[in-house]
């Protein structure tokens, strides 16, 4: 039969087609370079917008880091001092440092650098109260308009690295990552990929990972694919389902990472719901957080038992009670405050039923479903939470006109490695955009304001905990899960450790197993 | 050859239209997209933690994006008259270099997925047809139907989870190696394929019931050369004029497909710009699919006139 046999003809030749492109050149050339998968895509060469992919990739570097504690630690200054009266910093460069262009990074060019971070739309030392930088006598001296001890926080911000003059154009936009790391950007395709290559111009000590890529997938499933098909050697951002699967795969190491970020609920405290305490603990008492915990995010230690998560070891008060599941106690709390059972289960006051509206976000796949979750467990206590998935901006836009009555986010809380940066915009007189909504406290503020200015240990972990302890009782924010996250790295990958401050992938530390 | 200058400049004319058309409805779309532009913008820009009041506020001054709407869309109107479709409002680079960019990515796709889907689902369809009511031709066909019905993301991740998660011989996303064309290309070219051999099917059927087929087999042609002269090319006018109904499929399974496999074309950052609600992108995305689609229109319409010498003398 002819027929037939053409048609097997074309068959033959699809499966050939694939088969032929499947085995594609040898696997080789591959083993020597690196790939890195995660969620974030590069929007821009502006270091507010995408600092931080050039910062883990250690393309480029901040004047201070971090350890896995918070604390500071060089990384392109090599040491600092602050005078007396808390004012005047001077940043010591680490000798020989040199740009990927092969000019200098001396005190000039990182002044510069950091005088153009200082007036970035987006970026953290915007919010930082810096009256001056400059260079002298090589070194970069930095004046604080008040004493602020987070400054060496502030300077670990991925939106403060420091790029060569020749990465900016004439208006001073970025135009290329021209930084001082270990690695240099060989390719920079936005919105996906991004190469890099060992820096031979590196006086440190080499790295071992000659080559390393990485692509942007924002899809979960995706990017499971290709850590179990061996195209990945290093995925960060596991989906919570596929943890256990790929736990199971002998040739991935996986790792749970905790990350200094809570899931937390806003309230409006000035609207008639939420003003009154008794029905934020009412809220905080009906929402079942180990459910949440174990079957939505598959990470039952991760339900929220306070605000810090334990891996802020400084601000995690292990002596506070925790947050528990009452309901209880959440019904009867919120007929103290005056709501009382109504029509169809809903709870009134004065004739109003207790009807609100939740703004969440899909960019966190994880945030709908928990969103989900919390209006059946509200309705259990007569609450009527509607749900509303919007544009991550549309919260702190609703916080500015007032219309936001409750959110669902993730707050970082080393958006900057010691959280008391993220305190301050949060939980200051005024509330915070990703914080406290009309409500304030005297005490709270007086009690951050202090830390803000205080270096003395004892007394820092004293007023610490006092912050802590406010923000517990009054719950301006109600805690509902703390965060980690999967990392899946190739078992053919030696010394992977994760940066809780997601500074760095310390990509320079690895190496290829034998 | 007047008729082809003329079709030439008809489907000029209907691509200045769709270019209008789509960038005027995309601005009123995404004015009318509840909540603050700024807002959204600082948020796809500097990320969730980093967008607040102060932030909206200074995109919101850097954009002029206080201005009356009609200003901004004039605005628009007059750029894309000099050919400039302005800057990505989240990256701050110039959408139309974006677009070249991505168009290679997304034609290169598509016309891929179209090639794979000619080769697998016409032959295909034309053996179902010569089988008409027997086993083979029940089951491709009731697969064919159950392959339309499903999204396209649904087939991709099929495709991912076997190839690349179990056999682990294709990449499962990317674009930096040969290999990883192929589980987008085939991820579309199924849905293309499913479709295309079922018209093909039916377009065969019809031709091997005419009286022509009856004609050719009592002149003692052989089955093969029936279809061969006969059969091919009547079936294929049919075929290939329902190509462009089926493009809509293309461009919609472009959307999801690049997503899901991390691709960087235009249905990808089509979806970021609505996200985003980056106008400006969201505008020359839009464009450019359009164009596109009335361009493999026209190529269909001319692939039709060379096929069948009806509509030529018409």
């Amino acid at each position: 039969m002819h027929l037939r046999g053409v048609f097997c003809g074309f068959v033959a030749a699809t499966v050939a087609a694939w088969a032929l492109a499947a085995s594609g050149p040898a696997a080789a050339d591959e083993t020597r370079t690196l790939r890195i998968v995660s969620p974030w895509e590069i929007t821009g060469l502006d270091p507010a917008r995408s600092g931080y992919i050039f910062a883990r990739l250690q393309v480029a570097e901040t004047l201070v880091g971090a350890d896995n504690g918070g604390n500071p630690v060089p990384s392109l200054a090599e040491n600092w001092t602050v005078s007396p009266d808390g004012l005047s910093w001077r940043f010591r460069l680490r000798p020989n440092a040199q740009f990927h262009d092969g000019t200098p990074a001396n005190a000039e060019a990182v002044a510069r650098s950091l005088q153009r971070a200082q007036s970035l739309t987006g970026g953290m030392l915007t919010n930082a109260p810096i009256a001056e930088i400059a260079a002298a006598d090589g070194v970069v001296s930095i004046r604080t308009d008040r004493p602020f001890v987070a400054l060496l926080a502030f300077l670990a911000h991925s939106s403060a690295i420091v790029l060569a003059p020749s990465a900016y154009s004439e208006a001073g936009a970025v135009t290329r990552i021209v930084g001082t790391g270990p690695y240099r950007a060989t390719v920079v395709e936005p919105p996906l990929k991004v190469e890099i290559a060992k820096f031979e111009g590196w006086a440190g000590r080499p790295p071992a990972i000659a080559r390393a890529s990485y692509l942007a997938v924002t899809r979960g499933e995706t990017r499971t694919a290709m850590a179990e098909s061996g195209q990945a050697d290093l995925v960060y951002v596991l989906p919570p389902e596929a943890v256990d699967r790929l736990r199971r795969n002998p040739r991935l190491a996986v790792a749970v990472a905790p990350i200094p970020r809570t899931r937390l609920l806003k309230l409006n405290a000035a609207s008639p719901f939420f003003a009154d305490q008794r029905v934020r603990a009412a809220i905080s008492f009906a929402l079942d957080r180990e459910g949440i915990a174990a079957s939505l995010l598959r990470s039952p230690e991760s339900q929220a038992t306070q605000l810090f998560p334990p891996s802020l070891s400084e601000w995690h008060v292990q002596s506070l009670p925790a947050l528990t599941h009452d309901t209880a106690r959440a019904r009867a709390l919120l007929a103290d405050a005056g709501w009382k059972p109504g029509q169809s289960g809903i709870v009134e006051k004065d004739g109003r039923p207790f009807r609100v509206t939740l703004r969440t976000f899909s960019d966190r796949p994880e945030q709908p479903p928990m969103a989900a979750a919390i209006q059946a467990q509200l309705r259990e206590i007569g609450i009527d939470m509607r749900v509303a998935i919007v544009n991550s901006g549309e919260i702190p836009a609703g916080h500015r006109d007032g219309t936001l009555e409750m959110a669902l986010f993730a707050r970082n809380f080393s958006l900057v490695p010691d959280p008391i940066g993220t305190l301050l915009q949060d939980y200051g007189p005024q509330g915070g955009d990703w914080g406290a909504m009309n409500w304030s406290s005297a005490d709270l503020a007086r009690t951050l304001e202090m830390l803000g200015s205080t270096s003395d240990p004892a007394e820092r972990a004293r007023l610490r905990a006092a912050a802590a302890r406010v923000l517990h009782a009054e719950l301006p924010v109600i805690p509902v899960a703390w965060f980690d996250y999967g990392v899946a790295a190739s078992r053919r990958l030696q010394n992977v450790s994760i940066d809780p401050f997601e500074l760095s992938y310390r990509l320079d530390a690895m190496r290829w197993a034998e | 050859m007047g008729g082809v200058g003329r079709a030439l400049a008809d489907r000029l004319l209907q691509a200045l239209f769709v270019a209008l058309l789509v960038g005027v409805l995309c601005f009123f779309l995404a004015e009318a997209l509840p909540g603050d532009q700024a807002f959204r913008i600082a948020a796809a820009r500097y990320g969730e933690d980093m967008v607040s009041g102060i932030a909206a506020d200074a995109v919101r001054a850097e954009l002029g994006l206080d201005r009356p709407a009609w200003l901004r869309l004039a605005d628009w109107l007059l750029n894309i008259a000099r050919i400039d479709l302005g800057v990505s409002l989240v990256s701050g680079e110039s959408v139309f270099e974006e677009l070249v960019h991505q168009l290679g990515s997304t034609i290169g796709l598509s016309l891929a997925a179209l090639a794979l889907s000619a080769l697998v689902g016409p032959p295909l369809g034309v053996f179902f047809a010569l089988r008409a009511g027997k086993l083979p031709d029940a089951i491709g066909t009731a697969a064919a139907a159950a392959l339309r019905a499903l999204p396209s993301f649904a087939v991709g991740i099929a495709l991912m989870l076997v190839f690349a998660s179990w056999l682990a011989v294709v990449p499962a996303a990317g674009y930096d190696q040969p290999q990883s064309w192929l589980l987008p290309t085939t991820t579309l070219a199924l849905g293309l394929a499913a479709t295309s051999s079922i018209v093909s099917r039916q377009a065969t059927l019809a031709v091997l019931q005419s009286s022509q087929i009856a004609f050719a087999r009592t002149k003692g042609l052989g089955e093969f050369d029936v279809v061969r002269r006969h059969a091919v090319r009547n079936a294929a006018a049919p075929v290939v004029a329902y190509l462009g109904v089926q493009l809509v499929y293309l461009v919609e399974g472009v959307v999801v497909v690049e997503s899901l496999f991390a691709w960087p074309g235009i249905g990808h950052a089509l979806v970021h710009a609505v996200i985003a609600r980056d106008i400006p992108m969201l505008q020359g995305t839009a464009l450019a699919m359009g164009l596109l689609f009335v361009l493999l229109n026209a190529a269909v319409d001319f692939a039709c006139r060379a096929i069948d010498p009806r509509v030529r003398h018409a």
